[in-house]
């Protein structure tokens, strides 16, 4: 394989394998000495949750591919009838998921895109 | 000449790895599954080659730390801001894997085999194995998990090679909606798991600033969003938090 194909492989071993790895192996030799309370634990909870929404609002914003030509309006109404299936239901996952992908599929159907 | 003695009852090492494999039919791993299928064409959509996302669903695992790496490589992110993006939404592991560990390991379990099966922790085989840890015996409980986060892994690394093929031949309203379930998946996965009042904080901020970085600077945008957002969300709850105990 050439240096061009190589690099995206080298890319994902250290962007994404060792930078997730390293964090698993020092929960291993850390043990039970994690304070679960202290505040850098807190701040780094809520920039990991915030780096997330991050991608979840780029996907829902703007989408790649066959989604792309989809209104905006629906995708965020099937976000939010997905959000109340999942607290109707009593926070199960499945509901919110089952509700969300229900709901946009029936939007696209009517929609005819 | 080593003894190998087969112990019969109570169950083998071998029979509770098999116990774990068991658990690839689970409803959490169903989930997972789907949202793998998600994954996939969330990829192919991107124009991700196939072969590299089956190289990361096996080497990286956690399914949002592979998602914000994809969307770091498709703006073009550089390397170390990449690296950055991913690992800080990778430092949970840690304390994730050190509540784990406690719960399987023996005196007996050598350190280099717990490093190797901390690889296979994410959050599904952590709810799994937190959950269910307790109904297997100790000496056990190692060979249980190994099962089922093997199996995952290996499981999804297939499936997603084979939905990424097939998510081209689907019509778009198909593949529009496999799309949707990535973020879909994510979102009521902070949900479920959300067990402390910043985490809300965290989603709300993030959601807002994601969507305001991706338009004005789409190369960093996963990046700011996450810093300013999380350093935001931390600091409000932590103040409004000293507020409330001055008060009651």
């Amino acid at each position: 394989m050439s240096l061009d194909g190589l690099w995206p492989y080298l890319f994902i071993a250290v962007a994404g394998w060792l930078a997730t790895d390293i964090w698993r192996w020092l929960g291993v030799l850390a043990g039970n000495r994690v304070d679960e309370n202290a505040s850098l634990i807190n701040w780094v909870r809520a920039v990991a949750t915030a780096l997330v929404a991050a991608v979840i609002a780029r996907m829902i914003l703007f989408p790649t591919g066959a989604l792309e030509s989809s209104p905006l309006w629906l995708r965020l109404a099937a976000i939010l009838f997905g959000a109340a299936c999942f607290f109707l239901a009593g926070r199960r996952q499945i509901a919110g998921i089952a509700g969300a992908i229900a709901f946009l599929a029936a939007g696209l159907a009517l929609i005819g895109t | 000449m080593t003894a190998t003695t087969v112990p019969e009852n109570p169950p083998s090492q071998t029979g509770f790895f098999l116990l774990g494999m068991r658990g690839i039919f689970s409803l959490p791993a169903v989930i997972l599954m789907l949202s793998f299928v998600g994954f996939a064409a969330f990829t192919a959509e991107a124009e991700i080659p196939v072969g590299q996302v089956i190289f990361m669903t096996g080497m990286v695992w956690a399914l949002p730390a592979k998602v914000i790496l994809v969307g770091s490589m498709i703006s073009g992110a550089h390397l170390a801001t990449a690296f950055l993006a991913v690992t800080l939404s990778s430092v949970r592991m840690m304390p994730m894997v050190a509540a784990l560990v406690p719960e399987l390991r023996t005196r007996d379990t050598p350190t280099w085999l717990l490093l190797v099966l901390s690889h296979f922790i994410a959050v599904t085989a952590w709810v799994f194995a937190m959950e269910r840890m307790h109904a297997v015996p100790q000496a056990g409980r190692v060979a249980f998990f190994a099962g089922f986060g093997i199996t995952l892994t290996a499981v999804n690394t297939v499936l997603v090679g084979l939905a990424y093929g097939a998510v081209s031949t689907f019509p778009p309203l198909v593949s529009g909606c496999l799309f949707f379930l990535t973020p879909v998946y994510l979102l009521s996965s902070i949900g479920v798991s959300a067990r402390h009042r910043v985490v809300h904080w965290g989603l709300g901020a993030g959601l807002v600033l994601g969507g305001v970085f991706a338009a004005v600077a789409p190369e960093y945008d996963i990046l700011l969003a996450g810093l300013v957002g999380g350093t935001l969300a931390w600091w409000g709850e932590r103040t409004m938090r000293a507020r409330g105990e001055r008060k009651g």
